[in-house]
């Protein structure tokens, strides 16, 4: 019987750990231990400077050897390689673009009924959860399905040659928006927060200490877990390759993207974004140097300045217990 | 255990007996009242199986697709749109090699809205790589249901099998039935492709063409291979629990000079059909086609040719008609009847056979 499973991964992972010291400003010391064991080995299919790859690196550093990921088409369906062989070192089972957090849901189940507690990640595009995925997502969380959804957003459907998704922010160009695009991008978190995951975190790629702590706590917490990471995007955002992490820095220091969790509905602001609450670099700086928005007008502008300065005000007030 | 009653209920009972591991669940008429039922056992506790509510047939199947993928049994049911809903997740679902059983409440599609029964729905999913068979009694449906699981989990098949019941003709309407206690009729599940956390591997990653080939040829020798294992399922069911069934069902046909053809309750309509045309000094026969996935061609050689079709392939022509022409080579009379639950008597088959006239199309009730 033949059947669309790939080779094994090739090596033996080692077993001892990076012990790193954090301090954030103002805060207390986070102790983390990231492990040096690989799950997602070298000579992928990834683009030069690729984020998706990145943060999956991190995410299974966190989530561990007794993990099972489950991929709709994206970007990462390329990343792991070619039949007969996987750079992936963990199960990974690929699935239709629409199907992820369902697919999740029956595997869970499944699980848990023969007394496995196998971590269930799905880590999918911002296609596949924002728009094809976004019911099939609604309901693994409305039904308490014990997984960990992780999108890693690049803000277009990047694996096709970078067309406009939900995510695609004002402004910016992709290949079905020539002009830019003239929709805001859509409110993934509040869609994600109106379903009360027991936990629920943003991250993003420039950020692997905060992203690899977000993993690891969300793993264990039993229910529905979410994560949106931001994944800036060398080819599809037109910025060198190598400036990725610097990229996704500028992101979280404009304020445009905001580094929290959301713990039983307790809403914390985390790591480089609690200084960006209180002070920020304009938008400009950081959308001058993608290419995406290139045809951005002054107004557009002015209107992301505004959402970024709206977003941070509504943040800080249920941080604040105002909301 | 004998007990009566529907359809639905006999295919929720067989799931219950045949104790899968995970249930997904989605309503849809006419086949509600298996996940009604089978949300009943597991309250109940007679049913130990994982119910997941799913929020559409899409992800019922997915759903499945994750369970069985880590290698236990699974079950759902479906009808009409619910079915072409999940078409994408029936071809990932065989390309998967996932023994997945669902039950199909065979219903019109729309537009307008009917809910009467038609094979158009599971006709259509044809060339996913999923087995069907099709039932004509709500005994048959708990047999057949029950066969479903070891057909479908069996190593040198690993396709998933669909039992296809007429909605509301036979998921409604209530008769008596023997429940059994299957024991190790179904062994326990043992896919070799189960996700092995101590042996990682890539499911459905990035395929080459030459290889996908090679799947697929692997998927049609599943195929093949599964009319064996189908022949070989049966005979042991007869000799466990004492009732018979094959490939196809005939019905008087040795010395037949004309035979009907046709799947589902027509197909017990047509026994008393070919009674009342043997008194009529016409030699008649019925061949009831059960699996049409698998497509298993009965000996037509030498005898004339009814074939009744609750479906159509627009631009073709009744399906069953066009396929059984296409591998034996007869001339059938091809009657479309019964579409979205037209109703079709025996009265209505034997004028069938008066009216056949060889090679030509007739629509029911139609008037041209």
């Amino acid at each position: 019987m033949g059947c669309p499973l790939s080779g094994l991964a090739g090596n033996e992972p080692t077993q001892y750990f990076i012990i790193i010291h954090v301090k954030y400003p103002n805060e207390r010391l986070y102790t983390m231990a990231i492990p040096d064991e690989e799950f997602l080995l070298k000579t992928t299919s990834a683009c030069a400077g690729c984020p998706s790859s990145l943060i999956l690196r991190y995410v299974t550093k966190a989530a561990g050897a007794d993990t099972v990921l489950v991929i709709p088409a994206c970007c990462t369906s390329v990343i792991q390689g070619v039949y007969p062989t996987t750079a992936m070192n963990l199960p990974v089972y690929n699935v239709a673009f629409a199907s992820a957090a369902a697919v999740a849901s029956g595997m869970s189940e499944a699980f848990r009924a023969e007394g496995k507690k196998t971590n269930v990640i799905c880590y999918a595009g911002d296609g596949g959860t924002i728009d094809i995925g976004i019911q099939a997502l609604s309901g693994a969380l409305e039904r308490g399905t014990d997984f960990l959804y992780i999108c890693y957003d690049n803000e277009a459907y990047s694996n096709t040659g970078m067309q406009r998704s939900g995510a695609t922010p004002l402004g910016a160009m992709t290949t079905t928006t020539p002009g830019g695009k003239k929709d805001h991008k859509k409110d993934l978190d509040a869609i994600v927060a109106a379903h009360h995951p027991v936990y629920q975190a943003t991250a993003c790629a420039a950020y692997p200490q905060d992203l690899y702590n977000k993993v690891e706590k969300a793993l264990s917490i039993p229910g529905p877990k979410f994560m949106h990471v931001l994944a800036p995007c060398p080819p599809g955002w037109r910025f060198p390759s190598e400036k990725t992490v610097e990229m996704g820095k500028l992101a979280v220091k404009s304020g445009l993207w905001v580094l929290y969790e959301r713990e039983n509905g307790k809403l914390t602001i985390t790591g480089a974004s609690k200084a960006a609450m209180k002070k920020r670099i304009p938008i400009e700086d950081y959308l001058s140097v993608q290419g995406r928005f290139r045809k951005i007008t002054a107004e557009e502008t002015v209107k992301m300045q505004q959402m970024v300065e709206d977003t941070i005000v509504r943040l800080q007030r249920e941080v604040d217990g105002i909301c | 255990m004998l007990t009566f009653g529907t359809g639905n209920k006999a295919v929720a009972m067989a799931v219950r007996d045949a104790k899968p591991v995970v249930v997904a669940a989605y309503p849809i008429t006419p086949q509600t009242e298996i996940v009604e039922e089978l949300a009943n056992f597991v309250t109940a506790g007679s049913m130990a199986a994982r119910y997941i509510p799913v929020e559409s047939e899409h992800s019922s199947m997915a759903a499945c697709i994750g369970a069985a993928a880590t290698g236990v049994r699974t079950f759902t049911a479906t009808s009409s749109h619910g079915l072409v809903y999940m078409c994408e997740m029936l071809h990932m679902s065989a390309g998967a090699r996932l023994p997945i059983v669902m039950a199909n409440a065979n219903r019109a599609l729309g537009p307008g809205w009917n809910i009467g029964a038609e094979h158009s729905d599971s006709i259509s999913m044809r060339d996913t790589g999923w087995l069907q068979v099709y039932v004509s009694t709500v005994q048959e449906a708990y047999d057949a249901t029950l066969m479903a699981f070891r057909i479908a989990e069996h190593t040198d098949v690993l396709l998933p099998v669909m039992i296809n019941l007429d909605g509301f003709l036979l998921t409604h309407i209530t008769q008596t039935f023997e429940t059994v206690e299957p024991g190790d009729f179904l062994p326990p599940t043992a896919t070799p492709h189960a996700i092995d956390i101590k042996n990682p591997g890539g499911y459905g990653t990035l395929t080459p063409g030459n290889t996908h080939f090679t799947f697929r040829r692997d998927m049609e020798r599943g195929m093949r291979a599964s009319i064996a294992v189908i022949e070989e399922t049966e005979a042991d069911f007869a000799r466990r629990f004492g009732r018979e069934y094959h490939l196809y069902e005939e019905y008087r046909c040795e010395d037949a000079d004309v035979v009907i053809i046709a799947m589902g309750t027509l197909g017990k309509e047509m026994e008393v059909a070919v009674d009342i045309l043997r008194d009529e000094g016409i030699a008649a026969g019925a061949i009831r086609m059960r699996w049409f996935r698998p497509f298993i061609v009965p000996d037509l050689d030498g005898k004339e040719v009814v074939v009744i079709d609750r479906d159509y392939s627009f631009g073709y022509g009744g399906v069953l008609a066009g396929e059984l022409q296409a591998k034996s080579g007869c001339k059938p009379f091809s009657v479309i009847a019964g579409l979205g639950g037209q109703e079709v008597t025996y009265d209505d088959i034997v004028e069938f056979v008066r009216i056949r006239k060889p090679g030509t199309e007739h629509w029911f009730g139609v008037v041209d």
